[in-house]
């Protein structure tokens, strides 16, 4: 097999001490880049892009050291989701959904450990798929035109009603908030300004980072304001439970989590698609498979280990257009596409023929920051989980500077604060009313990508609708997007008296 | 806060020595503190520019301490130029990444309320020429041909690009369009992706026709096969490598579209220390350390500082205004 003989190459340059140190150093760095609200992975390489430098690494191990970063953020994204309800980045999104109930029941500890497990196994699997699939996904990714994505996005959208079960007005009314939210900017298929008062800081949009941290986390640090430390039920006085996932667990995800990994590696290996499509997907697509006792939204196991598997697995994915192609599938891949240019790496369609050092060893060290991860996360566990003993008076202030330093280290800019304060205050009025906030960041990730290609699409086809459903792959799409759409609607018909009793009884659950 | 006071005390206090020092050279600033901000995210071509050139001037000892990048996103530039027009205006240790997208988004209006002309332009320090693309296995082996095709059925021919409508990669088609006697351009199909890499996907996908894009995207693409580059929008042919690839102008299109790098500096600015500024770009751009960079990175040559590159972005701006009018994006 040449791909395993280049991977034993690959080994052969990536196992020196040198390049291992800088893997740790990494897997460490990115973890806690990770963990931290409003700052993500793309952030986290774009921030040690200047130390690689500095440090005057080559090629190989300056490429060991951003993957670690960049793997290690995907895996830390999930600790703030899981302990605080606050996702450490956007495709950490979706772990809120089970992981923090999790942690209420006392199983922090318990979601912390199956997660990285979950972690492990989506992005193992996804890098042993980027080894022997690459130029054969490669392929599949050209199918994908504007029509064909158009269709993928609707179908995410058709299957949004899974994520907020109890209440589908109000997911609904939170999509088209974000749908709204997504207007703002210039339009890129036009060049007009929309929404946005003549003002340049809004010719880019919002940057949906902005508004996951105001939304999540200074919208917390309100409602703890209004409290003022006291009513509060919660954080303080959570138990810790053990920090292991028992065996049952994970005998019990291990079906969500392979699941996951196919979906999101497939959602990684689309240029622009990427980690949150691949968590959004894996865990609607697993809440509808196996939610058969409505535990999902509860802390149910599966939830956590869906959404987890599904965005590093996506993270895998993403890098297969970037070798191949030299074109990103994600933020992220951008920012290291970038780094290769400077280190006189051309990325492109010759890149595995003219550079095979380069890219089996990166390879190799996506192996090795894998193993490094998982060794790292599974004791840090028990550290992790103390940070839910932190009194709140001590924790929110934290949360609030961190989401600052964060959110103006992105841009620089002081009016993306003003933009994420006005977006705490919006969350937190939301959360009074009971809307769930997740739907409005997938209308904002989701809603921009489906108009875009929406008319991407017309315009290609001179405003011809029938564009969208003439190839086999959009047909296909179509087809799981109704019968997402309707069968909840027909099978829910058999499920809604019990819905109903359940619903009844936990009125005060702030989202 | 205290800095930028400290800063701009530096300054006068520089100042008050040139007027002082009568006897002195032309050149009679010293540089400070300075600083170079790339109106954009770290990782982007205009961080790429401030930091390589930065580096260059710390190395050739052109300025006394390391040059300082500011990463200052948003608006496409238009936050930093605002900025730079209202906070500081008179900063003489000050430099900023530019290139082709901000003189097109300066002439569409895109920075609201700011012109060109409220900034000193320094100098350019090379050029990513355009070029026009279709599938290798496409039937058009010309750029004429691919304009015939265009001219007898515009709907045709749809062309992706990696920028916005009314963007950098429009305007090349739209620019080749006109030269070959294309008179209604607004019929001709633009696509607009995210980067000039997913519009080429999009071509290898056969979704769209024809690509318009940068030599530096598409050249892997057309060394490994996959693409087949139809014309350069340079006037002579590029050198090295890139000679094989026909210019738009050998064909009878007499069309360029130069991509280029450069810098503007704040209007306040003494002519001093402007002076400075284009002596340094220019020392930076004939340095060997320079050709360096630009043969690994694709730049290719635009010597251009001054009042020199003062006209040409003045040109091009009128071009871009013209060309945005006759497309309908402005008014």
């Amino acid at each position: 097999m040449d791909a395993i003989n280049s991977l034993l190459d690959g080994f052969a340059v990536a196992l020196t001490l040198q390049n291992l140190g800088l893997a740790v150093i990494g897997c460490f760095l990115g973890t806690i880049i990770g963990a931290l609200p409003g700052l993500g992975p793309a952030n986290g390489v774009a921030i040690l892009i200047p130390l690689a430098f500095t440090l005057g690494l080559p090629a190989t191990p300056a490429l060991i050291l951003l993957t670690s970063v960049y793997y290690g953020a995907m895996y830390g994204g999930r600790i703030s989701s899981i302990l605080l309800n606050i996702p450490g980045d956007e495709p950490a999104l979706m772990t809120t959904l089970d992981g923090y109930p999790m942690a209420r029941k006392g199983q922090a500890g318990e979601a912390l450990a199956l997660s990285g497990i979950a972690s492990f196994v989506g992005a193992f699997i996804a890098t042993i798929g980027l080894v022997f699939l690459a130029p054969l996904l490669v392929k599949v990714a050209l199918l994908f035109g504007p029509a064909e994505y158009f269709a993928l996005y609707t179908l995410a959208f058709a299957t949004l009603g899974g994520v907020a079960s109890r209440n589908q007005a109000k997911a609904a009314i939170a999509a088209a908030i974000g749908l709204g939210i997504a207007m703002i900017g210039v339009d890129h298929q036009t060049g007009v300004p929309r929404f946005t008062f003549n003002d340049v800081y809004l010719y880019d949009g919002i940057h949906f980072l902005v508004a996951i941290v105001g939304l999540f986390a200074i919208s917390e640090v309100f409602l703890f304001l209004e409290h003022r430390g006291e009513g509060e039920a919660g954080a303080g006085r959570l138990t810790l439970g053990r920090v292991t996932a028992p065996l049952r667990m994970i005998r019990q995800t291990i079906g969500a989590m392979l699941r996951s990994t196919v979906l999101g590696f497939i959602a990684g290996v689309l240029p622009g698609a990427g980690a949150s499509l691949g968590s959004f997907i894996s865990y609607t697509f697993e809440k509808r498979l196996s939610d058969k006792d409505n535990t999902f939204g509860k802390g149910d196991p599966r939830g956590v280990a869906a959404p987890e598997a599904g965005n590093n697995a996506a993270a895998g994915g993403a890098l297969v257009p970037m070798l191949a192609l030299g074109v990103p599938g994600s933020g992220t891949t951008a920012v290291l596409l970038a780094m290769l240019l400077t280190l006189n790496v051309t990325p492109g369609p010759l890149l595995f023929q003219s550079n095979p050092d380069v890219v089996w060893g990166l390879i190799a060290a996506l192996f090795l920051a894998n193993v490094m991860l998982l060794l790292i996360n599974i004791p840090m566990v028990s550290l992790f989980v103390r940070v839910l003993l932190v009194p709140p008076r001590f924790l929110m202030p934290t949360v609030a500077m961190i989401s600052f330093v964060g959110i103006y280290g992105i841009s620089g800019s002081s009016f993306d604060l003003i933009v994420m304060i006005a977006f705490g205050v919006l969350g937190y009025l939301l959360r009074k009313l009971d809307v769930p906030l997740v739907p409005i960041i997938l209308g904002v990730l989701l809603g921009n990508e489906m108009e875009k290609n929406l008319r991407r699409a017309l315009t290609i086809s001179d405003g011809d609708w029938s564009i969208l459903w003439s190839s086999p792959l959009a047909i296909g799409l179509w087809t799981f997007a109704i019968v997402g759409f309707l069968a909840p609607l027909i099978v829910g018909r058999y499920l809604r008296p019990k819905i109903a009793d359940e619903e009844l009884g936990e009125g005060a659950d702030p989202d | 806060m205290t800095r930028s006071v400290a800063r701009r005390a530096a300054s006068v206090a520089a100042v008050l020595v040139a007027v002082g020092a009568f006897s002195a050279p032309a050149m009679s600033f010293d540089p400070g503190n300075t600083e170079c901000i790339a109106p954009a995210n770290a990782g982007g071509g205009w961080d790429f520019t401030c930091r390589q050139v930065g580096k260059a001037l710390y190395d050739l000892k052109i300025v006394p301490g390391p040059v300082q990048v500011t990463n200052l996103a948003g608006g496409g530039g238009g936050v930093a130029y605002a900025e730079v027009v209202n906070k500081r205006n008179d900063d003489n240790d000050l430099i900023v990444a530019a290139s082709s997208a901000t003189s097109t988004r300066l002439a569409q209006g895109a920075f609201p309320g700011n012109t060109m002309d409220q900034v000193r332009w320094v100098g350019a320090v090379g050029s990513d020429y355009g070029v026009i693309a279709v599938a290798a296995d496409s039937d058009i082996n010309t750029l004429p041909e691919l304009m015939d095709r265009i001219k007898a059925d515009p709907s045709s021919i749809a062309v992706a690009g990696g920028s916005a409508v009314g963007g950098w990669d429009h305007l090349k088609v739209l620019i080749a369009a006109k030269a070959a006697g294309i008179d209604d351009v607004r019929k001709i199909k633009y696509v607009a992706f995210e980067g000039g890499g997913e519009a080429v996907t999009q071509l290898l996908g056969g979704h769209v026709q024809a690509f318009s894009g940068d030599i530096s995207e598409a050249k892997g693409f057309a060394d490994s096969g996959d693409i087949k580059i139809l014309a350069v929008l340079s006037s002579d042919r590029l050198p090295g490598e890139f000679s094989d690839y026909p210019t738009a102008k050998e064909q009878g299109i007499d069309a360029v579209g130069a991509n280029w790098r450069g810098f503007y500096a704040p209007a306040g600015m003494s002519d001093d220390a402007y002076q400075f500024w284009v002596d340094a770009i220019s020392k930076v751009y004939g340095s060997d350390e320079w050709k360096k960079i630009m043969a690994d990175n694709g730049l290719m040559p635009l010597d251009l500082s001054g009042d020199a590159f003062q006209a040409f972005v003045a040109d091009q701006v009128a071009n871009t205004q013209a060309l945005s009018k006759e497309i309908g994006l402005i008014k």
